[in-house]
């Protein structure tokens, strides 16, 4: 057994200076204090392969659908593919050269007491390459509701630096809906 | 029993900070649970991609891809070197309807379930494997996939694949009859249990 008496050690890094990034890391975290018309993550770095974006909450007024743009832009650039069960039945949609990115239910069962949640995955958000989307939307309001899963086509190839979520029409998100990003890397 | 002392000897003039523990002021390291194990991506001239070597220390593995291919083409999956025993279900959206579908005696697993792959509408998948390392489970496969193409097509989809073949998985092979180009990419992730 060796024992090791140390005096007057020098400043010692140890591990905590030379620890390995974080493959799966939360990059921030909104939660609303107060109803909100929109929620956006800036200066998102390029850091990571692929974002992740979870979206739990409810809206003030229901019957609206959650969306995202990415950068700001607000033109048609965007486009979606979508899969969903409403309980009673199995069905599916296009919209094409629309204005945003569908994260939320789009058969608009979007309630004002029972939260929403959504879930956002953006590959090679940072490449130069048209930027495609997997999410799923889940809303079950005991006796009505729907599961969604999408994919959404962003007609752009510039690196996502900014992500705004909104409602599709005029309602904000209730308080305490609670926005996180995260940033996934690969080796 | 040797004790080994430190002592001033040896150390430049000035003040030094005792610490009472190794880390020194500094936060503990806490290894993640999700770790990057390695990312593949196409070169334009090459119609495979392979990961090999896979350790079995994990518990579970992920596996992200945005694919381009330099042409129309088909996208498969198998799993050290299989050829056969492969079966599939999925249910798929199509833009126009929902539809479920199934297959046997394959040998091996889509990625396109629908449309072909090509040059600019990325496709992507997220891909689980489960226990891939146990050896007494057949191995299950989870993917959600997608991609989209505005008013030329599309398609979202949930598959579950299979082999009947219980070796742990050591290697993952992605297929194209077309090239993967350099936009694509496939990065193998490792997830711990306890």
């Amino acid at each position: 057994m060796l024992i090791l008496l140390l005096e007057h050690l020098s400043h010692y890094t140890g591990l905590g200076e030379n620890k390995v990034a974080a493959t799966y890391e939360p990059i921030a975290t909104t939660t609303l204090g107060s109803a909100a018309s929109s929620i956006t993550f800036s200066s998102i770095a390029s850091t990571w392969t692929d974002l992740r974006l979870v979206l739990v909450g409810t809206n003030v007024s229901s019957g609206y659908m959650w969306i995202l743009r990415l950068n700001s832009d607000s033109s048609s650039n965007y486009s979606n593919t979508r899969l969903y069960g409403t309980g009673a039945s199995a069905g599916s949609g296009r919209s094409t050269s629309v204005t945003s990115a569908w994260i939320g239910d789009s058969n608009l069962n979007n309630s004002t007491t029972i939260p929403n949640l959504s879930t956002i995955d953006i590959f090679s958000y940072a490449g130069s390459t048209y930027k495609t989307l997997l999410s799923t939307s889940s809303t079950d309001l005991n006796g009505s509701g729907n599961v969604i899963g999408f994919v959404n086509l962003w007609r752009s190839t510039s690196a996502i630096t900014t992500i705004t979520l909104l409602n599709d029409g005029a309602s904000n998100f209730a308080a305490g809906t609670t926005a996180t990003l995260y940033g996934l890397k690969s080796a | 029993m040797a004790v080994t002392k430190l002592t001033m000897s040896g150390f430049t003039a000035g003040s030094y900070t005792k610490y009472d523990d190794f880390l020194a002021g500094n936060s503990a390291y806490i290894p993640s649970s999700f770790e990057s194990i390695a990312t593949a991506t196409g070169t334009g001239s090459s119609g495979t991609i392979t990961f090999s070597g896979i350790p079995s220390t994990y518990k579970h593995l992920q596996i992200r891809g945005t694919i381009l291919l330099s042409s129309a083409g088909s996208i498969t999956f198998t799993w050290n070197g299989l050829s056969s025993n492969y079966a599939q279900h999925s249910l798929r959206g199509s833009g126009t309807a929902a539809s479920a579908s199934g297959s046997t005696a394959r040998s091996s697993l889509d990625i396109n379930l629908g449309g072909a792959g090509e040059s600019t509408n990325p496709y992507v998948s997220i891909l689980d494997f489960h226990d891939y390392a146990d050896t007494s489970k057949t191995k299950v496969v989870r993917q959600f996939l997608g991609y989209d193409k505005n008013a030329t097509g599309g398609e979202v989809a949930l598959m579950s694949g299979m082999n009947t073949n219980t070796s742990a998985i050591s290697s993952i092979t992605f297929s194209s009859n077309a090239n993967f180009t350099t936009g694509t990419s496939f990065a193998l992730y490792g997830i711990r249990g306890e």
